[in-house]
């Protein structure tokens, strides 16, 4: 009966998926319940924040970079139709600090470190250096998981910011250093137009979710992964394509919750 | 086997979802004594120290370490008794990301509040017991296997177990390095007055070193005695496996078809 065995197959998967999402959410209730260590031995967290946040410094600023300066050349060209060139400053800021900054710095933050992540942790669990700790009466999730997720969530929104710099870096160099904006009017609109508690601190929330999210799906992916060699590769690519799809889910979600009526 | 037990194994059923891995094992390992469990691959030698470690739970019966029963302990209970036992994995298990000095002194910093000093020569101690004095600041990848395995045994002897599990631990080495590891597995066992139980099955290099012999075979116990006893043994499968012959009780062909049908030589009646 190939229908009944194809219903069969969909079902196995569907609650396959919602195993998966509880063991998920489990995963991340413990990781927060072992958290005192990361605080207590704050050193572990902070090699961390190493690995993840500084390590991914380079990438971080030069897609900044690049995104300001397309923002810079795409936003003058449609400005200068309505005669708007000077609000060019408020374009690109707003932006990235809504938008751009927290979203595209999670995206390659999930592609950078958090493949970066399962990847660690997967061949930890295949070669066997998760069960010696647990055998050593050492509670992995407090000493392997819980730092990374810290440090993770730590860094996300500072990457971000910087991401969201950089580009209003690279909007000046085009619209004012190579255009001819007006310097004054680019930074003065942009002043008054950026409000601290609507788009810094929105942006800011965001890219904290991303974080968590990024980092749970990272850790859990590579805790759960499969000991071998094809499991560690499935569960890589699963970090990526599930944290790439869950910040943008997120960022319609927390959009609309944001700036609705704006 | 006079001395007190150590660890005690009564009756464990075990089983993968329906499929049984372990059928009603009882065995005992006196103190200070050095004990192998033999078999082939997957016959369930791994998953019993599993059962001692309290990383699984049998379906029926119990296993009990220093008194207690493993699988009624809650999670600090376990962690508390893990602490007086030591294991040494298959392929070492070091922390890759860590030096030499930091695998053995990694439980030292986790589990006391000993001065950095102390620790050191403690790590010192523990290196040039098993020869390997002057590797500390090399990394795991720099190691070769033996030297590997050599520092995971440091590692797991750094709090001075009760207890120390060897899962395969001459899988995968050369022949010095083998002998190496197994009289370092007798001395070191002799020395902590600890007891030790191996997995293994490689033959020859544990019947020099150990006190007495489990062997299994499809999740049973099928023979059991010192190292003469196995290997004057009439079982049929434990002289094959001793001696390693090629054809006995586990044939060399897979079982399947008639592969003379299979080639079309013999007919279904059997006729050539």
């Amino acid at each position: 009966m190939p229908i009944a065995r194809g219903l069969r197959g969909i079902g196995a998967r569907v609650v396959n998926g919602v195993w998966r999402i509880g063991f998920g959410a489990r995963f991340f209730m413990m990781t927060l319940f072992y958290s005192g260590m990361s605080f207590r031995r704050f050193r572990l967290t902070v090699r961390e924040l190493f690995f993840t946040g500084v390590m991914s410094l380079i990438i971080i600023l030069v897609a900044g970079l690049f995104v300001g300066i397309v923002l810079g050349m795409q936003g003058y060209e449609t400005l200068k139709r309505y005669g708007s060139e000077s609000a060019l400053g408020t374009l690109v800021a707003l932006s990235l600090v809504r938008e751009l900054g927290p979203v595209l710095a999670a995206l390659l933050f999930a592609s950078r470190a958090g493949s970066a992540m399962t990847a660690e942790i997967g061949l930890m669990k295949a070669t066997e250096q998760i069960s010696a700790m647990e055998m050593m009466a050492v509670n992995p999730i407090a000493r392997v998981v819980a730092p990374r997720f810290w440090a993770g969530v730590i860094s996300m929104p500072l990457l971000a910011a910087m991401f969201s710099a950089m580009g209003v870096f690279g909007g000046y160099m085009v619209g004012v250093v190579m255009i001819g904006v007006d310097e004054g009017s680019f930074w003065s609109q942009m002043q008054s137009a950026v409000d601290f508690q609507h788009d810094i601190l929105n942006g800011v929330i965001k890219s904290l979710v991303f974080g968590v999210a990024v980092t749970v799906i990272s850790l859990f992916e590579g805790y759960d992964a499969p000991p071998t060699a094809e499991g560690v590769s499935g569960a890589t690519t699963r970090t990526v394509v599930q944290s790439s799809l869950a910040i943008l889910l997120l960022d319609v979600i927390l959009t609309a919750f944001m700036f609705r009526g704006d | 086997m006079l001395s007190e037990a150590l660890v005690e194994i009564r009756d464990v059923n075990f089983a993968y979802d329906s499929r049984p891995i372990l059928k009603g094992i009882n065995m005992s390992f006196p103190k200070g004594r050095l004990i192998a469990i033999m078999g082939l691959s997957g016959c369930g030698k791994t998953t019993l120290l599993r059962h001692i470690g309290g990383v699984l739970k049998p379906t029926k019966g119990y296993v009990k370490v220093d008194g207690q029963v493993i699988h009624e302990l809650d999670q600090d209970g376990l962690y508390r008794m893990r602490r007086k036992m030591g294991m040494l994995f298959q392929f070492g298990a070091l922390f890759t990301d860590m030096t030499v000095f930091d695998n053995v002194a990694f439980q030292m910093r986790e589990h006391t509040d000993l001065p950095e000093e102390i620790i050191r020569d403690l790590v010192m101690m523990k290196l040039h017991a098993v020869g390997l004095y002057g590797t500390q600041n090399l990394m795991p990848a720099e190691l070769s296997g033996g030297m590997a395995r050599r520092v995971a045994l440091a590692r797991t002897i750094a709090l001075d177990p009760m207890l120390i599990m060897y899962d395969e631990p001459f899988a995968g080495l050369d022949p010095i390095s083998l002998t190496v590891v197994g009289q370092l597995i007798r001395r070191l066992n002799d020395a902590l007055g600890a007891t030790s139980i191996v997995v293994t099955h490689d033959v020859q290099e544990s019947l020099k070193i150990v006190d007495y012999i489990y062997f299994v075979s499809d999740g049973a116990i099928i023979a059991e005695g010192t190292a003469d006893d196995i290997r004057a043994s009439g079982e049929a499968f434990v002289h094959q496996f001793v001696y390693g012959e090629m054809d006995g009780p586990i044939p060399f062909h897979y079982p399947a078809g008639d592969f003379n049908l299979d080639l079309g030589v013999k007919d279904q009646r059997g006729a050539a």
